[in-house]
């Protein structure tokens, strides 16, 4: 009986499995193959003929520097989004996590932005932080700053070039506009965690006399430890391939200063015909994902066993 | 109900018994070129009752997303009837060189209208001997769009015409508080735009032309000169060029914020959008230097091999290539027709200046909308450019665009 139920089972699965099979992995594969090919022009496309050029395609991207400065801007992105995403989600849910009158709306008025589609997000940012033309024809929220009095903090934003080091300035405000979108999700997550506490558990630390800093870090912190690590692997895969949000927000920016791989893989494959070199950026991509994921799966499938 | 599905079935057998239906592709889905194209459609319907139009359009500038679905749709064996495609390498190189598209010289010539189009414009959709497509519009690229009201308090009497001139210019409307030139490049091409306009003055359009048949080196004193321009132009543009598009900067004109800027002529039917009069309150000029030559933009019309209806989209053809379909298509677009015999009352000022210049002028074909060089040249060149607007390399800049140029098969010895 067992052992039939098994097979049904999979008998009825078995139209995911495929379907997953050839458009997901199916296509994984046919992209990993191109980006092996010499498929960089419409033409050597259409002709269906195969070249294999080993990993010149690979080679070329890294020698590019505005590849280059594509993958300091995913590293800086990612790390400062994360970092942004995690604090504010924290310090959010900590302050909702008491009996506040009116608490839910304030729960409910985080999480919006989560509801808005990125690229809108991205085009209402991108008002905000349009910089004008300063200092006498200031726009957006440099009007505000000379408003307020604070001439002294207007700043060309997004269309600055200058850096420290490899990080790029010009990504701060993609990355508030980011972190606005996300933080209340974090927020959410947290506050779950938060409230799955037992109440006996933080009752107890008070009777033993310790401070809030002591419950928050010796009581609560373990048992948002791997809420954490959800959140990071959630929101890690969003910024490695992020496209929507920078592509309507900035766009490249001058010198590439806000350029992102899945900006430049849409370019070389649907603009520049280069199918080859936009399938080596894809699969790229693919695997900054993996190496965020794929630990994160093993942990994940040792601990169900 | 009964009523309304007999209707229906009337309808079915109708379309099944001419089975006439004829696929248009394009992303004309606005302003006056959408009125454009559905006016083109009804004179279609007018002579063709029996067929059915399908306006397959797909939104987005420039034609961004429209290019990547007609790819897919080419590339698996799904082609429209007859599709918009500017004129020459953005055709060539993508779909002719691959065997995608049918030749129509034959049908030009059996419709008449072979020799009714300037020659340069033909040898543009021409590739190895054979017209590919139909030109319906033009658009001029290199014009400079200025404020009358600003040029009139700098004391700009006659336009100039060397950059020595323009630069004078330039440094009066910004001593005079006006941004002197203003820019949009977040999309990158209209720096490539101003660029090339400098290029076809520095090489003059002889040797521009030649520089994309292979008879003209890239390694020449010209290509460093133009990277030297623009190198002088760029302290005059408005600061925050890289967070706007060429509408924010046509709007900075428009609000009295800039003196001028360099923009095909689309920019034109913006400011009269905007409620201004051509030649009252904006006026243009051809950029300094090009003025014996006429950059073309060009949207044309080609048949696919395998199109489902081939019959029918020959009529397309036919009707965009005659001299009612042009008139009635280019004034409502803004843009002026391709044929030399059209009727210049039906266009404005502007219009009828471009369209004198248009017959008697050196057509340059543009590298910023497709038709110089393949589209893989084209985007190089936005980066090479966007990359020297901030840093001024010229030296680097020229080195990659020989090395870009290389790599697509140009001289560069």
């Amino acid at each position: 009986m067992y052992r039939k139920k098994k097979w049904l089972g999979f008998l009825i699965i078995s139209p995911t499995l495929a379907v997953i099979g050839i458009f997901v992995y199916g296509f994984i594969g046919a992209t990993v193959r191109a980006s092996l090919s010499d498929w960089n022009s419409f033409k050597k496309l259409l002709s269906g003929e195969f070249v294999y050029t080993g990993l010149r395609n690979y080679e070329r991207l890294f020698a590019d520097w505005r590849f280059q400065t594509d993958m300091w801007n995913t590293l800086f992105f990612t790390v400062f989004f994360l970092f942004g995403c995690l604090l504010i989600g924290l310090i959010l849910a900590s302050l909702l996590d008491r009996p506040l009158k009116g608490g839910r709306v304030f729960q409910s008025i985080f999480l919006f932005p989560m509801a808005l589609s990125l690229v809108v997000t991205g085009t209402v940012w991108r008002w905000f932080f349009a910089p004008g033309i300063l200092p006498n024809d200031p726009a957006g929220i440099n009007v505000l700053l000379g408003q307020i009095g604070l001439k002294s903090l207007q700043w060309n934003w997004f269309t600055v070039t200058d850096t420290i080091g490899p990080f790029n300035l010009a990504l701060i405000p993609v990355i508030i506009a980011a972190v606005w979108q996300l933080s209340g999700y974090t927020m959410a997550m947290y506050l779950a965690g938060l409230r799955a506490i037992p109440e006996s558990m933080t009752e107890a630390a008070r009777v033993d006399g310790a401070n809030a800093w002591q419950t928050f870090w010796k009581v609560k912190w373990p048992f948002l430890r791997p809420i954490t690590l959800s959140a990071m692997i959630i929101l890690g895969h969003i910024s490695l391939k992020i496209f929507d949000l920078v592509y309507s927000m900035t766009g490249s920016g001058p010198k590439n200063v806000t350029d992102m791989p899945s900006i430049y893989m849409f370019e070389k494959t649907f603009r520049s015909n280069r199918y080859a070199e936009g399938s080596a950026i894809a699969v790229i991509m693919l695997l900054m994902v993996a190496v965020v994921i794929i630990p994160y799966l093993i942990s994940t499938l040792k601990k169900s066993d | 109900m009964r009523k309304f599905i007999v209707l229906m079935c009337a309808i079915l057998i109708a379309v099944v018994a001419f089975g006439s239906q004829v696929e248009i592709f394009s992303w004309w889905t606005g302003g006056g070129e959408e009125a454009g194209l559905l006016a083109l459609i009804k004179l279609f319907n007018q002579l063709y009752p029996g067929v059915q139009v399908i306006n397959a359009t797909v939104a987005g500038g420039a034609g961004t997303n429209a290019k990547a679905v007609l790819k897919t749709r080419m590339l698996g064996g799904n082609p429209p009837d007859s599709f918009q495609v500017h004129a020459g390498m953005e055709l060539s190189d993508t779909y002719v060189i691959p065997g995608k598209m049918e030749p129509i010289t034959g049908y030009l010539k059996e419709w008449g209208i072979f020799d009714k189009f300037p020659e340069d414009i033909m040898k543009i959709c021409t590739y190895n001997g054979e017209v590919y497509s139909i030109p319906v519009n033009v658009h001029r690229g290199n014009v400079v769009f200025y404020n009358t009201a600003i040029a009139k308090e700098i004391g700009m009497k006659t336009p100039p015409k060397t950059w020595k001139e323009f630069f004078e210019l330039l440094e009066k409307a910004k001593k005079a508080g006006y941004v002197a030139i203003s820019l949009g490049d977040t999309g990158k091409w209209t720096a490539t735009h101003l660029f090339e306009s400098i290029m076809l003055s520095q090489f003059g359009p002889y040797k521009y032309n030649m520089l994309w048949t292979g008879d003209q080196s890239f390694n020449h004193v010209a290509l460093t000169e133009s990277f030297e321009i623009m190198k002088k132009i760029t302290p005059y543009f408005n600061k925050d060029h890289a967070a706007g598009d060429w509408q924010d900067a046509s709007r900075l004109i428009f609000e009295k914020k800039a003196f001028c800027n360099v923009m095909g002529d689309w920019a034109e039917g913006y400011f009269k959008e905007m409620g201004w009069t051509p030649g009252v309150e904006f006026g243009w000029f051809a950029v300094p230097e090009t003025d014996v030559a006429f950059m073309i933009v060009s949207d044309t019309f080609g048949l696919p091999k395998g199109a489902p209806n081939k019959e029918n989209a020959l009529r397309w053809l036919k009707l965009v290539g005659s001299v009612e379909g042009q008139d009635l298509f280019n004034p409502l677009k803004g843009s002026i027709p391709a044929r030399v015999d059209a009727d210049k009352s039906k266009y404005d000022v502007y219009l009828q200046w471009a369209m004198a210049d248009f017959g008697v002028k050196a057509l340059s074909p543009s590298i910023a909308h497709g038709s110089a060089a393949p589209e893989s040249f084209a985007t190089m060149l936005n980066d090479i450019l966007n990359r020297f607007v901030s840093d001024l390399n010229v030296n680097q800049a020229v080195k990659s665009v020989l090395e870009a140029a290389e790599e697509e098969g140009y001289i560069v010895k």
